[in-house]
């Protein structure tokens, strides 16, 4: 990423709440929140369960694998720290969460709804890890 | 209800401009509200309810500017500027909780490193910003996904964004007066911003304030300018903003069940309304809120705004003024801009393209709507 020097990227400040999720990253495994009451994945991290209310959550391991509900092609950066053009995206997780992140290792012309992405993490510094997505080539594309 | 009926009786937006030198957030917005009152024929010393966002302050704006205005005792309105602010203002006049309120906006000096997209675009959340989200890459994720499912041709998107520019083109008070004619295809031709929004389907960054003064329709007898009358409204949210990814799914229903309260509480039909000023944040937005508020099915509201449909002229006239494209954004007050702009349809007075005859105005942005007619 070349950036000018006064300019970096915003990264995410973990809160209480939200470590879990940050410290599976650095570890390269991407956690989601289990309902222990109705067995819902939840994602963003809360307190409690937006389907059944309940407030016992539990942070699990998921697929890190999923498919792209809708995304865009960014041409003017947010801020001079990001290198044009570069894809944001909503990924549904194989859980049935979605989560917003990157499309990486592609150029966005073959970024596609419906494509079958796997979680690709990439260190930033020795505190974040970004949970980036790749196109996978191994899985079917939904409809 | 108590027989109190609320009304708009001022409406004014200072100068815009892409920069006003030797203003601030304050002053803008301190010169919209004398403007209003003026207009209205109220004094500052007339008012006893605010809503009075000054820049970016959310949190203590109103009930600090109120303050500075020297009011001691005041009723201060929570809801978002523009349509949620004049019908709660309204609901507040008519159950008696106040007299003569005052919503206004303003903002100058805020956007000035211009590397980097306007502050109010730029989300904090942690699950958000690290990915570059800001906002026109926010609505063009639901923009992208609508488009593809409903194979709809970018041409007919950036017809909506040509025909506000349009507007704004003849508008003497638009910052972007005479910049056009546009065609559908330069906007296609602009720069991509966020794909599918190019640079000409979004909304510009400008300063300047906008202010809005209501109070009851017997005080308004005895005032010189002419009332408008609020006759049904409506405010649904979907959520924080920046925070949740917003899909199709999610977003595009907004205000779908506050524009049926809003035409139930009015008494009117979808036909009766002559002129929609609409919030124009992006192109493709103006075509969610025609099948939001059922003006058309779901999925056919490309065809809808084609050909004049949406021209002054047409049979549902889009924002008269240029709107966030042309007109003017100043981060807030734009919305506030949208009343004004459908207040001075009403009365016969916009500086252009005003719609002959008008007598019912139908504001709305995001989920928020407000049903204005002529006394």
């Amino acid at each position: 990423m070349s950036a000018p020097a006064d300019f970096t990227r915003p990264l995410p400040r973990p809160t209480a709440l939200s470590e879990p999720f940050w410290a599976g990253c650095r570890e390269g495994k991407l956690l989601v929140q289990q309902c222990a009451n109705c067995r819902a994945h939840v994602f963003i991290p809360r307190e409690f369960c937006p389907f059944c209310h309940g407030e016992t959550l539990e942070w699990v391991v998921g697929s890190g694998c999923g498919t792209v509900v809708t995304y865009t092609a960014v041409w003017r950066a947010q801020t001079p720290a990001f290198e044009v053009p570069y894809v944001v995206a909503v990924v549904r997780l194989a859980e049935g969460y979605e989560m917003l992140t990157n499309i990486v290792g592609v150029p966005p012309e073959e970024v596609r709804i419906g494509a079958a992405v796997r979680v690709h993490f990439v260190p930033v510094t020795t505190e974040i890890t970004l949970p980036c997505f790749r196109l996978d080539p191994d899985a079917e594309d939904a409809q | 209800m108590t027989g109190r009926e609320a009304v708009i009786a001022g409406a004014f937006n200072t100068r815009q401009a892409r920069r006003l030198e030797g203003e601030t957030s304050a002053t803008v917005t301190l010169a919209a509200i004398r403007g209003a009152l003026a207009d209205a024929g109220l004094a500052v010393a007339d008012i006893d309810g605010v809503n009075i966002l000054p820049g970016l302050d959310y949190e203590r704006g109103a009930r600090s500017f109120g303050y500075a205005l020297g009011i001691q005792y005041f009723w201060v309105g929570r809801g978002a500027p523009g349509p949620a602010a004049v019908y709660e203002a309204a609901l507040a006049i008519e159950s008696g909780m106040a007299d003569v309120v005052v919503i206004a906006a303003g903002e100058a000096g805020l956007h000035t490193d211009r590397a980097t997209v306007a502050p109010w675009t730029r989300p904090s959340n942690e699950f958000i910003e690290c990915w570059g989200l800001m906002t026109p890459a926010e609505f063009a994720l639901s923009a992208k996904e609508y488009m593809v499912r409903f194979n709809v041709d970018p041409l007919d998107v950036a017809h909506v964004a040509a025909v506000i520019r349009n507007n704004g083109a003849r508008n003497p008070e638009a910052i972007y007066h005479g910049r056009g004619p546009f065609t559908a295809q330069d906007i296609l031709d602009s720069r991509m911003v966020a794909d599918p929004y190019h640079l000409l389907d979004c909304a510009t960054t400008a300063e300047g304030g906008s202010a809005l003064v209501l109070t009851t329709a017997e005080r308004a007898r005895d005032l010189p300018g002419t009332a408008i009358r609020v006759l049904g409204g409506g405010s649904e949210s979907w959520g924080p903003a920046y925070t949740h990814p917003p899909t199709y799914d999610r977003v595009g229903m907004l205000g779908r069940a506050s524009g049926d309260r809003a035409f139930a509480r009015a008494g009117l039909e979808r036909s009766d309304v002559d002129v929609f000023e609409l919030y124009d944040n992006f192109s493709w937005e103006i075509i969610r809120y025609f099948e939001a508020l059922r003006y058309c099915p779901v999925g056919e509201g490309a065809a809808f705004v084609a050909g004049d449909a949406i021209e002054v002229g047409g049979r549902y006239p889009i924002v008269t003024d240029g709107g966030t494209m042309s007109h003017s954004h100043t981060g807030e007050s734009q919305r506030n801009q949208r009343v004004v702009q459908a207040v001075r349809q009403l009365r016969g007075s916009s500086a252009a393209n005003q719609v002959a005859g008008a007598e019912v105005a139908l504001v709305m942005a995001l989920g928020d709507i407000v049903l204005l007619a002529r006394s």
